[in-house]
C-alpha cells in the first residue's frame, strides 16, 4: 500500500494541494504532478544541479528533497523567474546575449542558482560566480558564457536598482 | 566575420552568414518551455524500467518474473521470450565491414548470456517509474558467472578469458593502414624515438540522459517515438528495420535534446523494446535513462594502448611512423570499427609523414560497448602523435614548436592527399587549410616565445608552470547527406524543414541565418522545424560535426531555389525583370518603385485555382527540397596552446591559460562557434585531468558510477579559451563551411599533458598517459627527485 | 533512481520522535536529506520508515555559553556558515563549512545529518573530531553524550543505537587568540576531500606551542586525531621545522586505498596538508 500525504506547496506564487506518495521526489512532483517541466532532472543523486529550485528563497536540489518536505513551503522554479510572459529577467536576457546555454538542459538549475547569488550578492567577482555554479554541471558551454552572463546581469541589475 | 564565398546575387539586403546572431532557441529554454522527451505527458502513458545485468559476464539459466508481475500498478514484465517471435533470434543491427571478424551485436533483450554490467534483460512497464523500479528489483535472474575479459591488451593474449562464451577469441577486428616504405624510413633514420602510451576516454554524459516515449496508436496503426536522439531519421530506419515496417508507419521526433556528444547517435535496444511494448500494450510507454543507466548501458569511449615509433632525419624531419594500437571495443559492436578507424587515420594530422604504418587490434571485453564520444577516437590519435613529437623534440634538442614547424604541411600544398582511406571510404585528402598560420597565430597569442622567461621567473618563486602545444585535423561534414525543405506557405512565412537534430549546437539559428538572407528577412522571421521525420522524407543525423556542412548547404541550395521562384513569379505578376526585383520585409518589390507583392500573395498564386491551369513553366507550390551530399569530408584544423601550473606537493593541476587558433572554414555564427569551441575545451580538460571510468580489473564491475566518483569538469576548472580564427573556406560545399563541434576537444588532452610535463621538467618527468590524476604526478615527481639525488 | 516505498512520519516533538524510534523497525531519521536521499534514490538503503525531524524546533539553533558552542542537529549548514557566533568562537568550523558541498546542498544539509552519515571525508565530523566534540544522542531510554572518539566507530558507522537519534553537538571552543586552519585537497571545488586536515594551535609570547590539535579526514575509515604529531607540536617552537616534523609524523598513518587514490598518495598528502594547515593556523594566532 503506497503511503501518501496531502500536501500544500506554493509554487511560483500559486498554491497547490495534492495527495502524493510520500516517497515522491520534489523534482517529480513539480514535473509530473504540476506539469512544471522547466525543472530538469540530470543525476538524481545531487551532483549535477540541473534540478535546482528555490525553497523559501534558498537554492536546493529538488531531487534530494521529498515533495512532503516542501509541504507548507514556497518553491520557485525556472518558470517563475521572468517578470511576465513577454519579458525576460536580466539574468535570462544576459544568458542569451552571452551564449550561456546550448542544449538548455542544465540552464534552469543555473538560473535558479544565479538568481539566489545575485539577490544575496549583487556585485559578485568572477571567482564568486564560478564558485556559486561549481555545483552545476554543464556539458555544453565550458561555463564561460554563463560566467559572463552572470556578471553582466549583476551589473544591469545594479544599474536598474539605482535608477 | 564575412563570408568570402558568399554570392551576393543570391542575397537580398544584408548577408546573414557571419553575423553573431543571438540564438533563436534561447527564450523558450530560458523560461522552462523546452520540449524534452520527459516533458511530454500523453494520456494513458505508462513508464518503463529495465532489469539489467548485475554480472559482467554470465550465463542466464532462468528468469523468474512472478513477484514483479504481482506488484500493484505493474502492467507487464517482458523478457526476450515474451516479445513477438521475430525478436527471439534477432540481434541489433551492426555495421559490418571487411575488417570485422566478429560483428557481435546484442539481442534486443539478453537471451542466454550477459556480457556487461547494465545489459538489459527485461522491461517492466508500470503506472509510474517508482513502481516500475520496485518491480524490476523483484525480477530474479539466475546467473551462472563466467570469466571476464577486462583489460583489452590482456584480452589479446592467447588463453585470455573470453568476452563471449562462444567466441574463438576476443578479436573483433584487425585493421592495417599505411602507405610508403616504413621499413626503409627506419633503416635510413638519424633518430628513432618510441613511446608506449595509454589513453582513456570516458562517457558522453549529456546532462539529459537517453530517453524515448514510444506511442503506438492502434486507431491509425502508427508509431510515434519522441526520442533524445542525434539522428531521428537514422533511428526511424533502425526501428523500421527491426519491426519490418515501412517508413510511413513510424515517426521519430527529437525537438529538444539535452546534449548528445555521440552516445545519442547510437540506436539502442531500449528504444525498440519500449516501442514493441507500446505496440503490445497499445499505450504510450516512456523510458527515461537515469544516471546509473547512462554509466552502464550508454555507449562510451574507453581504453587505447599505443606503441609508437617515429623515424626522423638529422634535421628533425619525419621520415616514418610505425604504430601498434589496441582498442577496447567493449562487449558489442555498435558503429562497427568507425572509432578505431578514425583514430588510425587521424594520427598524421597536419604533418608531412612520408611513410606510415599502423596495426590496430579491436578487442571485445566485458564492459559497455564503445562508440564515438565527442572527438571520436581523435583525441587519442592526436595524443599519440603529439607525444611522439615532443619526444622527438627532446631527443633532437629542438624546441617543441620548432620541430612542428619543420614538419607542417605548407598551405601551398593544399589540397593535400595523405595516401590513406578515411572512414567515409574516400581517399584522405585535406581540402583546404593553413596549418603554419594556425601555429604562428596561437604562438603569438599566447606569447609562446616569452614563456621560458616566465617559467624561470615562476621557478624562483617555487611555482611550476608549463606550456604545451597540440594540433588536430578533423574530417568533418561527412556524408551521406542531410536535407532541407524551404517553403513559403499560405501565411507568407518562410519555413525551413529539416531532419537535422540539434543537441545544443544552435542549428535553428544558423540555418535560419543561411535561409533568411536569401529572402531579405531577419533570421527570427524564419520558422524552423527540425529533427522531425514527419517534415522531410530523408535524413541522417548529427555526428562528426556534419550538420553545418550538410544541412547548412541543403538549406542554402533550397532557399536559393525558392528565392528564384519568388523572383520569377513576382516578375510575371509585377511585369518587371527578375533582376529589377528585390526581396524585403516579406515582399517582392520592383526596385525604386512602390510596386510590390507579398510572399503571401505569391504563395497563393502558385497554388492555382480549381479547374484552371497554372501559367506555363510554373510548378505548383513555393518550395524546394534539397539533399546535399558531400563528395568527401571537409577538414577542419586547429592548434591549441595550454598553460598550466602544477602544485608539486599535491599533484594538483590548474589550467591557467588556453589559446586556440581554429579553422572551420566560413563561420556562420561566431557566437555559436565560440561556444562550441569553449565547450569542447571543457570536455578535453575532463579527458586530460578528470574523467576516468574505472572497472574492477578482475570482475569488470564498474567502480565509478556516480558523478561524485566519475568527475566532470566544473566551472572552477575551465578557463576562458582565447580563440582566434583562420578562415580556409572548404571548396567542397557551396557555403565554404567545415565542422566546428569537436575542435575544442580533440587536441586538448595532448596540449595539457605536454604542458604538465613541461612544468615538471625540473624533475625530468615524462608522461605517457591521459588522464593524469594528481597521485600519478606526485609519483613521477618523487621518482624524479630520487634520480636527481 | 527512485526511492523504494516507505512510510513517512513527521514528529513535531522529540518525545514523539523517540516514541517512533522505539517502536518502528528499520527506520531512518531524515533531516536535510543531502546524504540520505541519494542513498534512497540509489536504493542503497531501503528503510521501511522515514522519520522527518525537520519539524522539531528543539533541535535547531546555535548557542554559545561558557566556552561551549552548541549546535542543534537540525541546524542547516547554511546557518552555521552565516552564524556570527560560529565565526567568532569557532573559526575552524566556519572555514570548514565553506568547503562542505555547494550552496544548494548547504542550504538544506544539517550538521546532524553530516555527523550521522559519517562519510570518512566529510568536513563537519572532522571538526568535531579535532575539537573533542560531544555528540548528544537521545531516545526513549534517555539521553547520552558521546565523545567523538567513542562515537565514530568505523567506516560510516556510528554509536547511534537503532532507537536513538542525534539531537546536537557541543564543541568546546578554544581560547580567543588561538589559530586554526582547515585545509583539504579535493579534485574539484565542493568535492569530498581526498585528504583533509584540521589544525588548532595556541602559542605563547615566546612562540612556543602550548596547545595543539590535529585531525585527518579522508585518509582513514573515519576522521581521526593525530596524537604523534600533536606530541611533536606541544612544547616546540611554532616554526617551519616543527611543522615539517609534524607533517612527517602524519605520513605514517595507515591510509586507505581506493579507486581515486592509493594509500601512498594519501599518506603523502596528509604530510603536506598538515604542514600547510599548521603554518596557516600559526599565522592566525594572535
Amino acid at each position: 500500500m503506497t503511503d501518501t500525504r496531502k500536501i500544500t506547496v506554493t509554487v511560483n506564487g500559486k498554491s497547490h494541494t495534492k495527495e502524493v506518495p510520500t516517497r515522491l521526489l520534489l523534482s517529480d512532483f513539480l514535473r509530473h504532478e504540476l506539469l512544471l517541466t522547466g525543472t530538469h532532472v540530470g543525476c538524481e543523486h545531487g551532483v549535477c544541479g540541473a534540478c535546482t529550485v528555490l525553497i523559501d528563497g534558498r537554492s536546493a536540489r529538488s531531487c534530494l528533497t521529498l515533495a512532503v518536505q516542501a509541504n507548507g513551503h514556497e518553491v520557485m522554479t525556472v518558470e517563475g523567474i521572468a517578470p511576465n510572459a513577454d519579458e525576460l529577467h536580466h539574468l535570462q536576457q544576459a544568458m542569451q546575449d552571452h551564449h550561456g546555454l546550448q542544449c538548455g538542459y542544465c540552464t534552469p538549475g543555473i538560473l535558479t542558482t544565479l538568481f539566489e547569488l545575485l539577490r544575496d550578492n549583487p556585485d559578485p567577482s568572477e571567482h564568486e560566480v564560478r564558485s556559486a555554479i561549481s555545483g552545476n554541471l554543464c556539458r555544453c558551454t565550458g561555463y564561460q558564457g554563463i560566467v559572463e552572463a552572470a556578471l553582466d546581469a549583476a551589473q544591469k541589475m545594479r544599474a536598474g536598482a539605482r535608477s | 566575420m564575412s563570408n568570402p564565398v558568399a554570392d551576393l546575387k543570391n542575397i537580398s539586403g544584408e548577408p546573414q552568414i557571419g553575423k553573431a546572431i543571438k540564438r533563436l532557441e534561447d527564450p523558450a529554454l530560458l523560461t522552462g518551455k523546452g520540449r524534452f522527451v520527459d516533458d511530454f505527458h500523453l494520456p494513458n502513458m505508462l513508464h518503463a524500467a529495465f532489469v539489467r545485468s548485475d554480472e559482467a559476464h554470465a550465463k542466464i539459466n532462468g528468469i523468474d518474473k512472478s513477484m514483479a508481475k504481482a506488484v500493484p500498478g505493474v502492467h507487464a514484465v517482458y523478457t526476450l521470450a515474451d516479445l513477438p517471435k521475430r525478436f527471439h533470434n534477432m540481434r541489433m543491427h551492426g555495421m559490418p565491414n571487411p575488417h570485422v571478424s566478429q560483428n557481435i551485436m546484442p539481442y534486443v533483450l539478453a537471451k542466454d548470456e550477459v556480457c556487461h554490467v547494465g545489459e538489459p534483460i527485461a522491461i517492466v512497464i508500470a503506472y509510474d517509474r517508482y513502481i516500475a523500479e520496485d518491480a524490476a528489483a523483484l525480477v530474479m535472474v539466475d546467473y551462472e558467472p563466467l570469466p571476464t575479459a577486462g583489460d583489452c591488451r590482456a584480452a589479446r593474449q592467447p588463453g585470455a578469458a573470453l568476452a563471449h562464451m562462444n567466441s574463438p577469441n576476443n578479436t573483433a577486428a584487425e585493421m592495417h593502414f599505411g602507405y610508403g616504405d616504413v621499413d626503409a624510413a627506419f633503416k635510413n633514420a638519424a633518430h628513432i624515438v618510441r613511446e608506449d602510451l595509454f589513453m582513456h576516454r570516458g562517457l558522453g554524459h549529456s546532462i539529459e540522459g537517453r530517453a524515448c516515449l514510444c506511442h503506438y496508436d492502434e486507431f491509425t496503426d502508427h508509431l510515434t517515438v519522441y526520442a533524445a536522439s542525434q539522428g531521428p531519421h537514422a533511428h526511424k530506419r533502425a526501428i523500421c528495420g527491426l519491426l519490418d515496417w515501412d517508413e510511413e508507419r513510424v515517426r521519430v521526433v527529437a525537438y529538444d535534446v539535452g546534449g548528445g556528444f555521440g552516445p545519442k547517435m547510437s540506436f539502442y535496444a531500449e528504444t525498440i523494446v519500449a516501442s514493441v511494448a507500446s505496440i503490445m500494450l497499445k499505450r504510450p510507454v516512456k523510458w527515461i535513462e537515469d544516471r546509473r543507466e547512462h554509466f552502464n548501458a550508454a555507449t562510451q569511449e574507453r581504453d587505447q594502448y599505443w606503441d609508437v615509433e617515429m623515424a626522423l632525419d638529422a634535421e628533425g624531419k619525419i621520415l616514418g611512423l610505425r604504430i601498434d594500437m589496441t582498442h577496447d571495443k567493449g562487449a558489442f559492436m555498435p558503429h562497427g570499427t568507425i572509432l578505431p578507424h578514425i583514430s588510425c587515420t587521424t594520427v598524421p594530422g597536419p604533418f608531412i609523414i612520408p611513410a606510415y604504418k599502423i596495426d590496430c587490434h579491436v578487442m571485445l571485453t566485458n564492459k559497455p560497448p564503445v562508440a564515438p564520444v565527442r572527438g571520436a577516437g581523435r583525441p587519442q590519435a592526436v595524443f599519440a602523435m603529439e607525444r611522439i613529437m615532443d619526444a622527438a623534440a627532446a631527443k633532437l634538442g629542438l624546441d617543441r614548436a620548432e620541430i612542428r614547424k619543420r614538419n607542417l604541411i605548407p598551405a601551398e600544398a593544399m589540397p593535400y592527399s595523405m595516401g590513406l582511406t578515411f572512414r567515409d571510404g574516400k581517399p584522405l585528402t585535406y581540402d583546404s587549410g593553413n596549418y603554419p598560420q594556425l601555429l604562428k597565430q596561437v604562438m603569438e597569442a599566447s606569447d609562446y616565445n616569452g614563456f621560458e622567461a616566465r617559467k624561470a621567473e615562476a621557478l624562483k618563486q617555487g611555482r611550476y608552470i608549463g606550456i604545451g602545444i597540440a594540433s588536430a585535423i578533423e574530417g568533418t561534414g561527412l556524408g551521406p547527406f542531410e536535407g532541407a525543405t524551404v517553403r513559403i506557405g499560405p501565411s507568407g512565412t518562410v519555413t525551413l524543414l529539416t531532419g537535422a537534430a540539434a543537441q545544443g549546437q544552435g542549428h535553428v539559428t544558423t540555418f535560419a541565418q543561411i535561409c533568411a538572407e536569401k529572402f531579405g528577412i531577419a533570421p527570427g522571421d524564419v520558422r524552423v522545424v527540425a529533427a522531425d521525420t514527419a517534415v522531410i522524407a530523408n535524413g541522417t543525423g548529427t555526428f562528426a560535426s556534419r550538420q553545418a556542412v550538410n544541412a547548412g548547404s541543403s538549406t542554402h541550395l533550397a532557399a536559393i531555389q525558392v528565392r528564384e521562384k519568388v523572383l520569377q513569379i513576382a516578375s510575371f505578376i509585377l511585369e518587371a525583370s527578375p533582376g529589377d526585383i528585390e526581396l524585403a520585409g516579406g515582399n517582392a518589390i520592383v526596385k525604386g518603385t512602390d510596386k510590390k507583392i507579398s510572399f503571401k500573395d505569391i504563395s497563393r498564386a502558385v497554388t492555382g485555382q480549381s479547374g484552371y491551369a497554372l501559367p506555363k513553366g510554373i510548378e505548383p507550390g513555393l518550395e524546394s527540397t534539397r539533399y546535399f551530399s558531400p563528395e568527401q569530408a571537409a577538414y577542419s584544423s586547429n592548434t591549441h596552446i595550454a598553460e598550466v601550473e602544477v602544485d608539486i606537493e599535491t599533484g594538483g593541476v590548474k589550467v591557467t591559460g588556453y589559446w586556440i587558433a581554429h579553422d572551420c572554414g566560413v563561420v556562420i555564427n561566431p557566437l555559436v562557434v565560440q561556444g562550441q569551441v569553449q565547450g569542447g575545451l571543457a570536455h578535453g580538460i575532463g579527458n586530460a585531468l578528470l574523467e576516468w571510468m574505472h572497472y574492477d580489473p578482475d570482475t569488470c564491475q564498474p567502480l565509478t558510477t556516480t558523478l561524485a566518483d566519475y568527475l566532470l569538469p566544473t566551472a572552477d576548472m575551465v578557463p576562458k579559451a582565447e580563440i582566434s580564427h583562420v578562415v580556409s573556406p572548404s571548396p567542397l560545399n557551396p557555403i565554404g563551411v567545415k565542422g566546428a563541434g569537436e575542435g575544442g576537444t580533440i587536441p586538448a588532452p595532448a596540449a595539457i599533458i605536454s604542458a604538465i610535463e613541461h612544468a615538471l621538467s625540473p624533475f625530468g618527468v615524462h608522461l605517457t598517459q591521459a588522464p593524469v590524476p594528481p597521485h600519478h604526478l606526485v609519483d613521477h615527481i618523487n621518482k624524479g627527485r630520487k634520480k636527481a639525488h | 533512481m527512485k526511492p523504494a516505498p516507505f512510510t513517512y512520519h513527521d514528529p513535531q516533538t522529540l518525545d514523539e520522535a523517540y516514541g517512533l524510534l522505539a517502536t518502528l523497525e528499520n527506520a531512518r531519521v531524515l533531516s536535510g536529506g543531502q546524504s540520505l536521499i541519494p542513498m534512497l534514490n540509489f536504493r542503497y538503503v531501503q528503510p521501511d520508515h522515514i522519520i522527518d525531524v525537520a519539524g522539531i524546533a528543539a533541535i535547531s539553533g546555535i548557542t554559545y555559553k561558557d566556552g561551549i558552542l552548541k549546535i542543534g542537529a537540525m541546524t542547516r549548514q547554511r546557518e552555521i556558515e552565516y552564524s556570527d557566533i560560529v565565526a567568532t568562537h569557532c573559526p575552524l568550523m566556519r572555514e570548514a563549512i565553506l568547503q562542505v558541498g555547494h550552496r544548494q546542498t548547504r542550504n538544506r544539509g544539517t550538521i546532524g545529518g553530516s555527523l550521522a552519515h559519517l562519510d570518512p571525508a566529510a568536513e563537519l565530523p572532522l571538526v568535531a573530531c579535532a575539537m573533542d566534540g560531544m555528540i548528544h544522542l537521545g531516545g526513549s531510554r534517555g539521553t547520552r553524550d558521546v565523545a567523538f572518539t567513542d562515537y565514530a566507530l568505523g567506516f560510516m558507522t556510528t554509536a547511534i543505537e537503532p532507537d536513538e537519534m542525534i539531537t546536537g553537538v557541543s564543541i568546546p571552543t578554544w581560547k580567543p587568540g588561538h589559530g586554526s586552519a582547515f585545509v583539504e585537497f579535493a579534485r574539484r571545488e565542493g568535492d569530498f576531500a581526498i585528504v583533509a586536515i584540521a589544525a588548532l594551535m595556541e602559542i605563547d609570547a615566546s612562540q612556543t606551542i602550548t596547545r595543539a590539535a590535529l585531525a585527518v579526514g579522508g585518509a582513514l575509515a573515519t576522521a581521526q586525531r593525530l596524537p604523534e604529531a600533536e606530541a611533536i607540536l606541544v612544547g616546540a617552537k611554532a616554526n617551519d621545522e616543527t611543522f615539517r616534523a609534524a607533517g612527517e609524523a602524519c605520513t605514517q598513518i595507515d591510509a586507505v586505498e581506493d579507486v581515486h587514490a592509493p594509500a601512498s598518495y594519501r599518506k603523502s598528502l596528509a604530510g603536506v596538508l598538515t604542514r600547510r594547515a599548521l603554518k596557516a593556523a600559526a599565522e592566525r594566532t594572535k
